[in-house]
C-alpha cells in the first residue's frame, strides 16, 4: 500500500501563494513535509548573541501580571479549577490575559492559571485532585464518567492481569500512564502554520481513501476510526481559533501569525489532553523563517521578533494541569515538559541554528529564568561558537537548559526529531512514543536474593524461586538468579505497558495530536529502568568485596554487611562500569524478546526524573550499602557521593552506556558550582563548552547542567519567598527548586556538587 | 595570631610510625583514590625498589578529573604521595606520607591520560602532577611529564618548590605550567607554616622564570592569623613581581576548614581548629596587594 500523502499539486499550491511568497519550492509544496520546508528556506546564524533584544514595556506588563498571580497559586497548590467543564478543544469560552497587548492570544480555559478537568483518562483522579484542592465535584461529571463513559483508567484495571497488579503494588513497575494521560506524543504543530487546517484536513481525507480500500479488519477499522477522530479534531480546531477571532482554515501569511497558528494547534492539545509531558517539537528554526522574512522585508524590526517570541513563551509557561499531590511528588513540581528542541546541525552539514534559536534562549533572560519551556538544545562540537557559548552563558546564568546529543539523535532519528519530556527523541510528525514509566531494577535484584519475595512487605509477588542460600553472597549465584528475575520483570512489564497503551488508545486517544502526524508512523514501546547505579555497585561490592545478607526470622534478608572495598560506577573504573553496560544490554534483549502492542519498536530509557526519591523510599537496603528507604540516583546518574574523581569522571561511566541498547535516552544531571568552571565568567563559558564538548565526543547522550551554590540552596529551602523563580535540573527536567518537597530539595542538596572547595 | 605555641613553629605534628593507616576507612570518602587505576603489587620486594628508584612506579594517592583548577580546561589531576613540608593548614594531610599511597605503574598513568586525550584537547586541558609534593619522586614525575608530552598533551606540575633542585632541566622541557605554591614571603612565617625554608622555593621560582618558555601560575594560601600579615603578602607579591612575565596569574586561595575531619581521622594534631576562613574584606586586601605590582590575581 502506499504510504505517501499525495495530495495533488493543486489542493496546497494554488491556495496560498501569497502565503508562500519568498520561500524556495520544493516537494514541501505538494505533500505534507516540514523538514523539506525548513531545509531549502531557513537561514543558518553563525553569529553571536550581540543582536539579541531585551524585553519590551508590554512583554515585562504582562508577564509581571501573570507573576503577581503566582504566590496565590503556589500557597493554595492550584490557582482556580473549572470543576464542571470536561476540557475539550472548544470547550472554554476565550481566555486572556491581558486582551488589549496580547500578541499571542489563546488559553486552555477562560482564565489564566484556571485549571480544566480531562476526566478521559480517569475520573478518580480529577476527584482527588478536585478534593485535595477543596473543589467540589461536580455531581453531573462524576454521573457521566461513572455512569455512561468508560474512562481509560477503567479500561485498563479490566484487563490487567494479577502479576501486574502485584507488581504494580509492590512498586517493582512505577508510574504506569494507566491513570493518567501517557503524554510524549508530539503533534507536528509546525503543519498548521505553513499548510493551515484546510489543507491538513484534505490529506487526512485522502488518507482515509487509502483506508477505504482495505479489507475491514482489526486494524484498518481501528485507523478507519482515528482518522475520522483526527478529521473532527482538526474542525474543531478552527473552530477554537474562531473563537479568538482567527480564520487558520489557511496558512499562516506573518511571522505573527505562524506563531499564533503554531500555538492554536498547540493549545488544542494542551486542552484535550492532560499528557504526563507536553512536548512542543522543533519550532525555533521554523517560526524563524517567518521571522526572517518579514525582517527582511522591512515589516517586522528584532525587538518586534523578539516580543512575539516572549509572549508565546509567556503562553507555554503558564500551561497547567489538574493533578494530584502524589503525581506531583512523583513528578516533581507540577511539570509540563513543554520541552523545545534547538539547535543541531542537519544532514547536509549546515547547523540548523537560526538568530531565533537565540531568540527562544534569550527568553529565559527577558522573562525570569524557568523551567518551562524545558530548553533543551541539541548539542554537538560542530555547532558555531557564538551559539555554543551563548547557551554555555544561559546555563551558567539560569541553569535552565539541558542538552542531549546531537550526533547520536541524528543518526538514529535524523535532523528533524525532537524531544519529549525529557530524554526521549521522535521524528516530529512520524514517529510517536507508548510511554512505559519503568521498573525498579533494585528491587528487582532483592527478588532475585529472596526468591521473589518482597523484601519490604515479605509478600510472594514474583513466582517462587530459589533464594540466596547460607550468609555470603556469591557473585555467580546472585546473577544467575537476577537473570531470571528480570525474565519475569521483562514479561510483566511488557504486558502491563500493552494492556495500558491498548486502553488509552481505545479511551484517551491524542485526537488533535495525532492528526498532525503522518498516517503510518512508527512507534515505540518505551520501557524504562531505574535504580541503575544501585544495581550495579551492588553487584560489584558482592564481586570485588564480601557482602553477607542478614535474615529476619522469616527468612527474608533484608540487610547487608559489606566488608571491603569495591568499585562504584561513576569514576570512569571499567570495572563498576562494565556491569553497567550489562545491565542496560540484557535487560534490553529481554524487553525485546516480548510482542508489543501495535507491534510498537522496543525502547528504553535511564530516567527517573525526580521519582528516584519514591523509588527508593519503597525498596528496602541493597548490597552497596544503601539503606532501607534511601534515595536513588536520578536517572543514570551514579549513586550520591560515590563518584569522586570528578563531575566528567563521572559523565565518562554514564557516555559508556550504549545509545543503541537504550534508544529512549539516557539522563544525567550535574551540578557545578560557578567557580568550578573558572575564574572568570569568560573561563567558566569556555569550559562549560569545553565540557560539553568533552561529554558528547565521548557519546555522552544527555546532560543536565546546574549551576548553582550549595549555599543558595539551603537559603532557599529557608526563605523560598525570596526564589519564586530559582531553577534546578533534575534528571531530564528544569523545577522550581521552592516547589519541590523537603526531601527532593534535600536529595538535591546531598548530590555531589562537583567543584573546587 | 597571638596563641602561637612553639609546636607550631615547626610545622604540623607527624604522624608517629606505627600508627594505624585508617585515612579514609571511616565513611568520609577520602579524596579521589586511585579507582581504576591498576594497583602494582605483583613485584618482589627488592624489585619494587629497582621499579621505584627508575621512576617505574610511583607512590600515588589518587587521580581526578577537574575543571578550572590546577591549570587550563579540564585536567587529569594525579595526586602523589609524600610531601617534605608539613604545612599546617594542609587540607589533604593524607598525601603528606609516601607510604600511604599506593603503587601505580607510570605507564597505568600513562594509559589513562591517553584514554582521556580526546577530552584535554576539546577542554583545553592536560596533565597535571600534584600531590603531595611531585618532587619528592622525580624519576616518576620525569616518566609522566616525558609520556605525556610524547602524546602532545599539556603538562604542569603542581609544586612549593621546595625540592626544586630535584627538577631537571631536561623534566622541566617537558613541563609547560608549573602551578608554584609560595605559601609565605618573610623566612620565620614560612617556617611557622610549613616546618621548612623558603629559600628553594624563591630560588626554583627564579629559575622557571628564566627558561622563557614555561608558564607559572603562584598560588597563596591566606590564612588568618598565619599567613595575612601585610608584610608577609608584600613580600611574597614582591618576590612573584620581580619573576616577570613567565607569572601569568596569581590565586589567593581563601584557608578553609574541609579538611579538618582528614586531620581527625589520620589521627594527627590539628592545630587551626579555631581559625576562621578569611573574611572577604581580607581577601580583597591581599588581592589588592597582588594586584599593586601589576599582577593578574583571582
Amino acid at each position: 500500500m502506499s504510504t505517501t500523502t499525495a495530495h495533488s499539486r493543486e489542493d496546497l499550491a494554488s491556495a496560498t501563494p501569497a502565503a508562500w511568497s519568498g520561500f524556495t519550492s520544493g516537494p514541501w509544496a505538494d505533500h505534507i513535509d516540514v523538514r523539506d520546508f525548513i531545509q531549502r528556506n531557513y537561514t543558518p546564524y553563525e553569529g553571536d548573541s550581540a543582536f539579541l533584544a531585551g524585553p519590551t514595556a508590554r512583554t515585562t506588563g504582562i508577564w509581571d501580571r501573570l507573576s503577581a498571580m503566582f504566590p496565590a497559586e503556589r500557597e493554595k497548590g492550584v490557582y482556580d479549577v473549572d470543576q464542571h467543564t470536561p476540557s475539550t478543544i472548544t470547550s472554554h469560552a476565550p481566555g486572556y490575559i491581558d486582551e488589549a497587548n496580547e500578541l499571542i492570544v489563546g488559553l486552555q480555559t477562560d482564565a489564566p492559571l484556571k485549571r480544566a478537568i480531562m476526566p478521559n483518562g480517569g475520573y478518580r483522579m480529577v476527584e482527588k485532585s478536585l478534593e485535595t484542592y477543596g473543589y467540589e465535584p461536580d455531581p453531573r461529571v462524576g454521573e457521566i464518567f461513572g455512569k455512561y463513559r468508560k474512562t481509560h483508567n477503567d479500561g485498563v484495571f479490566d484487563v490487567y492481569p494479577p502479576a501486574v497488579r502485584a507488581a504494580r503494588s509492590s512498586h517493582i513497575i512505577t508510574g504506569l500512564p494507566d491513570a493518567y494521560g501517557r503524554g510524549r506524543i508530539i503533534g507536528d504543530y509546525r503543519r498548521v502554520a505553513l499548510y493551515g487546517v484546510d489543507a491538513l484536513i484534505a490529506a487526512k481525507k485522502l488518507e482515509r481513501a487509502e483506508l477505504d480500500m482495505e479489507r475491514s479488519v482489526e486494524d484498518v477499522i481501528r485507523d478507519r476510526e482515528e482518522n475520522a477522530e483526527q478529521i473532527r479534531a482538526l474542525g474543531e480546531l478552527k473552530a477554537m481559533a474562531a473563537s479568538y477571532g482567527y480564520d487558520i482554515s489557511g496558512p499562516a501569511t506573518t511571522g505573527r501569525e505562524a506563531v499564533q497558528w503554531l500555538y492554536f494547534a498547540y493549545l488544542a492539545a494542551v486542552k484535550e489532553q492532560n499528557g504526563a509531558a507536553m512536548s512542543l517539537g522543533r519550532t525555533s528554526t521554523f517560526l524563524d523563517v517567518y521571522l526572517q522574512r518579514d525582517l527582511e522585508a522591512g515589516v517586522l524590526t528584532e525587538e518586534q521578533a523578539q516580543e512575539l517570541v516572549d509572549d508565546f513563551v509567556i503562553k507555554l509557561r503558564i500551561v497547567r494541569f489538574l493533578r494530584t499531590p502524589e503525581y506531583d511528588a512523583l513528578f516533581s513540581g507540577d511539570p509540563t515538559w513543554v520541552t523545545e528542541s534547538i539547535g543541531g546541525i542537519g544532514e547536509d552539514g549546515r547547523p540548523l541554528v537560526t538568530k531565533t534559536s537565540f531568540r527562544y534562549l534569550q527568553t529565559l533572560y527577558n522573562l525570569g529564568p524557568a523551567p518551562e519551556p524545558n530548553m533543551t538544545v541539541f548539542w554537538s562540537d560542530k555547532l558555531p561558537e557564538g551559539f555554543k557559548r551563548y547557551c554555555a552563558q544561559v546555563s551558567i546564568d539560569t541553569s535552565a537548559v539541558q542538552y542531549e546529543s546531537d550526533d547520536l539523535i541524528r543518526a538514529d532519528w535524523g535532523d528533524d526529531a525532537a524531544i519529549a519530556c525529557c530524554v526521549s527523541p521522535m521524528k516530529v510528525g512520524k514517529q510517536m512514543q507508548f510511554f512505559g514509566a519503568r521498573v525498579n531494577l533494585a528491587k528487582a535484584l532483592l527478588y532475585a536474593i529472596n526468591g521473589g519475595r518482597d523484601e519490604v512487605s515479605g509478600k510472594q509477588v514474583a513466582p517462587v524461586a530459589a533464594p540466596v542460600e547460607g550468609e555470603l553472597l556469591d557473585y555467580d549465584d546472585v546473577m544467575a538468579k537476577f537473570d531470571v528475575m528480570m525474565d519475569w520483570l521483562a514479561q510483566t512489564y511488557v504486558d502491563a505497558l500493552n494492556c495500558v497503551h491498548f486502553m488509552h488508545d481505545k479511551y484517551a486517544y491524542e485526537r488533535i495530536e495525532m492528526a498532525l502526524h503522518d498516517r503510518e508512523i512508527l512507534r515505540t514501546m518505551a520501557c524504562g529502568i531505574a535504580g541503575l547505579s544501585v544495581v550495579v555497585d551492588s553487584l560489584s561490592a558482592i564481586k570485588y568485596a564480601t557482602v553477607k545478607g542478614l535474615r529476619t526470622t522469616d527468612g527474608l534478608v533484608t540487610e547487608y554487611s559489606v566488608t571491603g572495598d569495591f568499585p562504584t560506577y561513576g569514576n570512569d573504573d571499567d570495572r563498576a562500569d562494565e556491569i553497567a553496560v550489562w545491565i542496560v544490554k540484557t535487560f534490553m534483549q529481554k524487553i525485546r524478546q516480548y510482542p508489543t502492542y501495535r507491534n510498537a519498536l522496543h525502547t528504553q530509557s535511564v530516567l527517573t526524573i525526580t521519582s528516584n526519591v519514591v523509588y527508593g523510599k519503597a525498596t528496602g537496603s541493597t548490597p552497596d550499602g544503601r539503606r532501607l528507604g534511601e534515595p536513588f540516583a536520578p536517572g543514570a546518574n551514579p549513586m550520591n557521593g560515590r563518584d569522586t574523581h570528578g563531575m566528567l569522571a563521572s559523565a565518562l561511566s554514564v557516555a559508556k552506556l550504549p545509545y543503541s541498547e537504550a534508544q529512549d535516552g539516557i539522563s544525567l544531571t550535574s551540578s557545578v558550582v560557578p567557580s568550578g568552571l573558572g575564574r572568570t565568567p569568560e573561563e567558566q563559558v569556555t569550559n562549560l563548552v569545553g565540557l560539553l564538548d568533552a561529554y558528547t565526543l565521548s557519546s555522552g547522550y544527555h546532560m543536565n547542567v546546574n549551576v548553582l551554590n550549595r549555599e543558595t540552596l539551603l537559603d532557599a529551602m529557608e526563605h523560598p519567598e525570596n526564589y519564586p523563580q530559582l531553577t534546578i535540573r533534575v534528571s531530564g527536567y528544569a523545577v522550581n527548586f521552592v516547589r519541590l518537597t523537603r526531601e527532593q530539595q534535600l536529595d538535591v542538596l546531598s548530590r555531589t556538587f562537583h567543584g573546587a572547595v | 595570631m597571638s596563641t602561637a605555641t612553639d609546636e607550631r613553629q615547626t610545622g604540623a605534628p607527624v604522624v608517629p610510625l606505627g600508627m594505624p593507616l585508617v585515612g579514609g576507612a571511616l565513611g568520609r570518602v577520602s579524596g579521589a583514590g586511585t579507582e581504576g587505576l591498576a594497583v602494582d603489587d605483583e613485584r618482589a620486594r627488592s624489585q619494587r625498589f629497582a621499579a621505584v628508584r627508575s621512576g617505574e612506579i610511583g607512590s600515588v594517592h589518587s587521580w581526578e578529573l577537574v575543571t578550572a583548577v590546577d591549570g587550563p580546561g579540564t585536567r587529569m589531576t594525579t595526586f602523589l604521595a609524600g610531601c617534605p613540608l608539613r604545612c599546617l593548614y594542609c587540607h589533604n594531610p593524607d598525601t603528606m606520607e609516601m607510604r600511604r599511597g599506593t603503587d601505580v605503574a607510570a605507564d597505568e598513568i600513562l594509559r589513562r591520560v591517553a584514554r582521556y586525550r580526546g577530552v584535554m584537547k576539546a577542554t583545553g586541558g592536560g596533565l597535571t602532577i600534584s600531590g603531595g609534593e611531585p618532587l619528592m619522586q622525580p624519576a616518576f614525575v620525569r616518566r609522566l611529564l616525558r609520556g605525556a608530552k610524547a602524546m602532545d598533551v599539556h603538562t604542569a606540575i603542581d609544586t612549593s618548590g621546595f625540592l626544586g633542585s630535584a627538577c631537571t632541566d631536561e623534566m622541566l622541557d617537558d613541563v609547560d605550567l608549573v602551578l608554584l605554591d609560595v605559601k609565605s614571603g618573610d623566612p620565620d612565617a614560612y617556617r611557622r607554616v610549613t616546618g621548612r625554608e623558603l629559600q628553594p622555593t624563591l630560588d626554583f621560582g627564579r629559575r622557571i622564570a628564566g627558561r622563557g618558555d614555561t608558564e607559572i601560575w603562584v598560588r597563596f594560601v591566606l590564612v588568618p592569623g598565619l599567613t595575612d600579615e601585610e608584610d608577609n603578602v608584600e613580600r611574597v607579591a614582591a618576590y612573584v613581581a620581580s619573576l616577570g612575565g613567565a607569572v601569568t596569574r596569581v590565586e589567593v586561595l581563601p584557608f578553609h576548614q574541609m579538611g579538618r575531619d582528614k586531620w581527625e581521622e589520620l589521627g594527627m594534631r590539628y592545630e587551626l581548629d579555631e581559625t576562621q576562613p578569611p573574611t572577604p574584606e581580607l581577601v580583597e586586601r591581599v588581592r589588592g596587594q597582588f594586584r599593586d605590582h601589576g599582577l593578574t590575581v583571582y
